[in-house]
């Protein structure tokens, strides 16, 4: 098994590991924001619980997001040790800097990890820690069954201006870690060409954007919606 | 000293192969014992080491660069020439001979130019095979270009680097016995005496150029591939580390300096722009194929033209002066290097030149781009093109052929080439002359091996394009791996060389002394200064023309220099750190000497030949060779104050002498 | 045109440097590396220490020249080496940066010259084909399609200068290490050893120190010879290839 060590502890197998995790991770936003766009639906939470519950209980969901755990970790922490490794290996700076030669994102890719790595601990503590470890949500039930109330948790959480603020920051910050990442995923597990990168480059800009943006329009609808109310 | 130049008997297209047939061999378990020394690493210093490792024997090569990719070979333009006949053109081995001792006026030793036509079929399969990207034609197969002053298309080239790629062939085969360990790679280390042993080369003496160390390295025997000495001119088209150390110091050893003034001037460089210029830099030759030389016909227009009043295009067809095309109407403007060289230089000395400093020349392309232009447009079917139409189509054209060499020009000029005429004067780009060696390539010193440009054999008093390349990776690929063995199959009951006998701590004080002795002047010039003067003196008097009178005065001054030299340099720093004014120190010191031997050879040389132009010998102002009088190789033995002769005598069995025309 | 430079003086290795100024007075027409010896002569006239830094052919080829202008290795201008850039691109009264390359697996020999003998064991490692003199088959008997060849030629024109390394935030030699391997897989003679070149030559590049790529493309954008970081997707692709697909 010596092949698979050497190729895992190698430059580019660490590389290799960032890629892969970073494309899983990319269809985990996906998959998320598919099901907390039912948070939009007018239906005072039936069908966003209900998903919630199929997603916390379910044994084969529960198993794939150990993956997703996992792949969150992988990521984070081979990511911060090739940024402490890239950083010995670079040795002192320049004392002058310059943009011309390569983007802010992917200068800073390690920053802005470690940046949403804070805002995902936020953002977990907030709904997934409480909903899976605590019994502080209200309870509610439809036909019959119980479940705990996260879409008033997510509704009260996103009517504070200020959590509202944190979740923009985290998604600008996602956004222009998948500026550089989507696209740098690809070449890093060697899938470039003449015709097709650009068409993957393209990809990568409109998904690095849409997808934030998406995400963005649940905090900012429940706090304008929750401003009408009042 | 009898010069015995060992050519083997038998007709000439048949010796180097009875030669190798029957010539004394090292076994491969002998070869395990033996240690061979490679100083520099250019094409013919990788392609010894690599192949003299591949067969068996210890190798420990040296250069002074930070790595072996770094030599100057890598320079090399044009491409390489061959006689594999692709182009079914008429070429052949023969043909290749025969144009190279005609191109080298006569003055070059018919069987080791017969030799490397021979050789030259094998290196470009040799290159082919270790991966160097040549140009090739849509079928796949090997594409060639013609070159200046022969008649088929022989020349393998890729794109303008033939010579870096050609080099980086080398490098990784070199590369490939470092990491065997057949070959101990010592980079910065740069050789600074020859050691004898019982009058034969055993080893070097080098300096770590990194911490100053002075190191004692024995060998069995010693091979030199340091290079030219163009910059023995100081503004030369060689890198500003290329000298001539090695060679010289051998030469203080005993070993033979041959034809030191053949020199070639490229007639295709940019023009020097002030005081500060470092170096030159060469313009393909290939330019010559479609620009047009000229410079006005009256000096008025000249000098309004130095004083930035007038420009190329101002000047009417009628008040320019195409003088190649009028001097020379069979070949034009594709005349020979050295012809080209000297007729830019009569212009310029007329008072015509069109630069600032008034040594320059027009190389014009706007008739070219004309003449596509035109063409392109008939084939794209455009009726009454208009001027800006034709110009826009034979500039595309002429990008094609030439796009990075404009775009080099752009670069260092600031002008823009294809809107004027670009601007060019002859400077110092090869030399010729080198170590003597023989027919083995065996310097007169028993053990001691001079390949490439170091040594002088092959292109006599002037070298074809194209033929640089071509000798220094004949020499290190295919003659040393078989000729080394003659010397060396003498000596396989010779134990391991010692570093520790009195020659080699003798020649280790004396290389300590004389840096020491560098470092105590402490005066108040630097050696830049000193050298940029020696340059000076070798243009004016040793430069593209030469007469009695200024070569005496020539060589004079360098005297003159050097004792001022020895008096009032200001060496910086010590020895015992990285210290590339120390470095520089040395070698211009051993240009000084250099220079005035190449001032006593071309003294000594009468006639007008290759390179070599003495205004003394013409002939309704074109050069005359003297074959009754200056049939041969001078070799000089050292001597402060007067440098003594030794003459091989050139014999052509297989050519007729004639006078080389142009006209 | 009056100038001041701001330069990295660093007696060796194992001191500390720090940036020194000069006044020096240059020629539009002279190279910036001219205008480095203007500077150098008049040290000397002071019986200074004068800069050292790495230079030898001055067109643009042999790879020697090796320094940081203004945050730009080999300065501002596309695709060209230090030595080729002339003052022109300068005006005059400006301050220009000079530094020598920095990189962990570049070390500071003095002033502005740097060691890059990590290059040459990549190569050593396995950037040639192994053909023994004399064994090589006729030229023409390897036909070679003609773009094939131009893309092999494209990525054989590295010079290996260190200006992908030097500008690479992460001090990584991707472009370098993956321009050769790209160079030799596309030819049929290069094919042959594909695999082993692979490995090793990545083993060693990141035995010597080498950061991880990250996709920056700051090289490409510095590199002198404009070499693509489309040798960096194809040196991965073949990376996963020789690792996993490999039967040792």
């Amino acid at each position: 098994m010596t092949w698979l060590t050497d190729f895992l502890t190698s430059s580019i197998g660490k590389k290799l590991v960032m890629s892969l995790t970073g494309l899983f991770l990319c269809s985990f936003l996906v998959i998320h924001l598919i099901g907390n766009l039912q948070l939009l639906v007018p239906d005072d939470g039936v069908k966003f619980n209900t998903y919630a519950k199929f997603m916390t209980t379910n044994p084969l969901i529960k198993f794939i997001s150990i993956g997703l755990y996992a792949g969150i970790l992988l990521h984070a922490i081979q990511g911060l040790l090739i940024v402490f490794s890239n950083k010995k290996a670079k040795g002192s700076k320049y004392a002058v800097s310059t943009l011309a030669n390569g983007s802010w994102m992917s200068k800073n890719m390690g920053l802005l990890g470690t940046f949403i790595l804070f805002f995902l601990c936020i953002h977990m503590g907030d709904f997934w820690y409480k909903m899976k470890f605590t019994d502080s949500l209200a309870m509610v039930t439809y036909d019959g069954v119980e479940m705990k109330d996260l879409y008033k948790r997510v509704y009260a959480s996103f009517s504070q201006i200020w959590i509202v603020i944190v979740y923009l920051v985290g998604l600008v910050a996602l956004a222009l870690h998948l500026l550089h990442g989507f696209q740098s995923a690809f070449t890093t597990i060697g899938l470039r060409h003449k015709k097709y990168t650009p068409i993957i480059k393209a990809m990568g800009v409109g998904f690095s954007i849409f997808i934030p943006l998406l995400y963005a329009i649940i905090p900012l609808w429940v706090l304008i919606k929750g401003a009408a109310n009042y | 000293m009898k010069l015995d130049a060992n050519i083997p008997e038998g007709p000439l297209a048949e010796k180097w192969k009875k030669y190798t047939g029957s010539m004394n061999l090292v076994a491969p378990n002998n070869k395990r014992r033996l240690d061979v020394i490679v100083v520099g690493t250019g094409l013919a210093g990788a392609s010894a080491a690599a192949t003299l490792a591949e067969l068996g024997y210890n190798v420990k090569a040296f250069t002074f660069h930070d790595s072996p990719r770094r030599a100057h070979s890598i320079a090399a333009q044009g491409g390489i020439n061959a006689a594999k006949n692709y182009q079914n053109d008429g070429d052949s081995v023969h043909r290749l001979f025969y144009d190279t001792v005609k191109g080298g006026d006569y003055r070059s030793r018919e069987a080791n130019v017969h030799r490397l036509a021979e050789c030259s079929t094998e290196i470009i399969d040799q290159a082919v095979a270790q991966g160097v990207p040549f140009a090739r034609e849509y079928g796949g197969l090997l594409a060639n270009r013609t070159f200046g002053g022969v008649q088929v298309s022989r020349t393998f080239y890729a794109r303008g680097q033939t010579g870096q790629q050609l080099l980086l062939g080398a490098y990784s085969a070199l590369s490939r016995q470092i990491a065997t360990g057949q070959v101990k790679m010592y980079n910065r280390h740069e050789m600074l005496d020859l050691v004898k042993v019982d009058g034969k080369a055993r080893g070097i003496i080098t300096r770590n150029l990194l911490n100053g160390k002075i190191e004692r390295h024995a060998a069995h025997c010693v091979v030199l591939a340091t290079g030219g000495y163009g910059n023995v001119f100081y503004l030369s088209t060689n890198a500003m580390g290329s000298n001539v150390s090695a060679a010289w110091r051998s030469v203080k050893q005993g070993a033979l300096f041959a034809n030191p003034c053949y020199t070639q001037i490229h007639p295709t460089c940019i023009p020097v722009s002030g005081e500060y210029q470092s170096k030159l830099t060469l313009m393909s030759e290939s330019l010559r194929n479609d620009g047009r030389v000229w410079v006005p016909k009256t000096v008025e227009d000249a000098q309004a033209i130095q004083r930035g009043e007038k420009r190329a295009e101002d000047l009417a067809e009628e008040d320019r002066d195409y003088y190649l095309e009028r001097r020379y109407p069979a070949f034009g403007n594709l005349v020979p290097r050295d012809v080209a060289s000297r007729a830019a230089k009569v212009a310029s000395d007329e008072g015509k030149g069109v630069v600032k400093t008034g040594l320059g020349v027009y190389l014009d392309f706007a008739e070219a781009i004309k003449r596509y232009g035109t063409s392109e447009a008939f084939s794209a079917g455009i009726d009454n093109p208009s001027a800006a139409k034709i110009n826009e189509l034979g500039e595309a054209v002429v990008k094609a052929k030439y796009g990075n060499l404009f775009q080099m020009y752009e670069k260092i000029t600031g002008e823009n080439p294809y809107k004027t005429a670009m601007k060019i004067y002859p400077a110092v780009h090869y030399t010729m002359g080198g170590l003597w060696v023989d027919y083995n390539l065996q310097t007169n010193v028993p053990g001691l091996f001079a390949l490439g440009e170091a040594n002088f054999s092959d292109h006599g008093a002037n070298r074809l394009g194209a033929s640089a390349l071509m000798q220094g990776l004949a020499d290190g690929y295919f003659v040393i791996p078989y000729t080394i063995g003659t010397f060396l199959a003498n000596d396989i009951r010779t134990p391991k060389i010692s570093n520790e006998t009195p020659e080699f701590m003798e020649a280790e004080q004396r290389v300590k002394d004389r840096i020491d002795q560098l470092i105590a002047i402490k005066g108040n010039q630097s050696v830049e200064s000193f050298h940029r003067r020696l340059g000076k003196i070798m243009w004016e008097y040793c430069g593209m023309s030469r007469n009695a009178e200024g070569l005496k005065k020539g060589r004079d001054l360098i005297r003159e220099l050097r004792k001022e030299f020895y008096e009032d340099v200001f060496v910086p720093g010590s020895a015992d750190e990285f210290n590339p004014e120390l470095e520089k120190a040395a070698r211009v010191a051993d240009f000084l000497e250099l220079g005035e031997l190449f001032a006593v050879d071309a003294m000594d040389r009468g006639e007008s030949c290759g390179g070599h132009f003495r205004e003394e010998s013409t002939e309704n102002g074109e050069a005359m060779r003297n074959d009754a009088e200056y049939m041969y190789v001078s070799a000089w033995e050292w001597d402060d104050n007067n440098p003594i002769l030794h003459k091989e005598d050139l014999k052509f069995e297989a050519v007729e002498l004639k006078t080389r025309s142009y006209k | 045109m009056k100038l001041t430079l701001k330069i990295w003086r660093q007696k060796n290795n194992a001191s500390q440097g720090h940036f020194e100024n000069y006044k020096v007075e240059a020629d539009e027409h002279m190279s910036f590396l001219e205008m480095l010896d203007v500077l150098n002569e008049g040290l000397i006239e002071k019986k200074e220490t004068p800069v050292a830094f790495e230079h030898d052919c001055r067109e643009g080829i042999c790879g020697s020249c090796s320094m940081v202008i203004n945050g730009r290795p080999h300065g501002l201008q596309k695709g060209t080496t230090a030595c080729q850039l002339h003052m022109r691109a300068f005006k005059d009264g400006d301050t220009i940066t000079v530094e020598p390359f920095r990189a962990a697996a570049f070390p500071v020999i003095k002033d502005l010259a740097v060691d890059r003998s990590s290059f040459d064991a990549i190569i050593q490692a396995g950037g040639y084909i192994s053909v023994n003199t004399g064994q090589a088959p006729d030229g023409n008997s390897i036909p070679i399609e003609k773009d094939q060849a131009l893309s092999a030629f494209d990525a054989a024109t590295c010079i290996g200068c260190g200006a992908c390394v030097a500008a690479c935030p992460n001090g990584s030699a991707m472009l370098f290490t993956s321009a050769k391997v790209n160079h030799l897989a596309q030819l049929p003679q290069g094919a042959i050893e594909h695999t082993k070149r692979v490995k090793n030559m990545v083993k060693v590049m990141d035995r010597e120190g080498f950061g991880k790529c990250s996709n920056v493309g700051a090289c490409e954008v510095e590199c002198p010879k404009e070499i693509s970081t489309e040798n960096i997707a194809a040196l991965n692709r073949y990376y996963l290839g020789a690792m996993l697909g490999s039967q040792d």
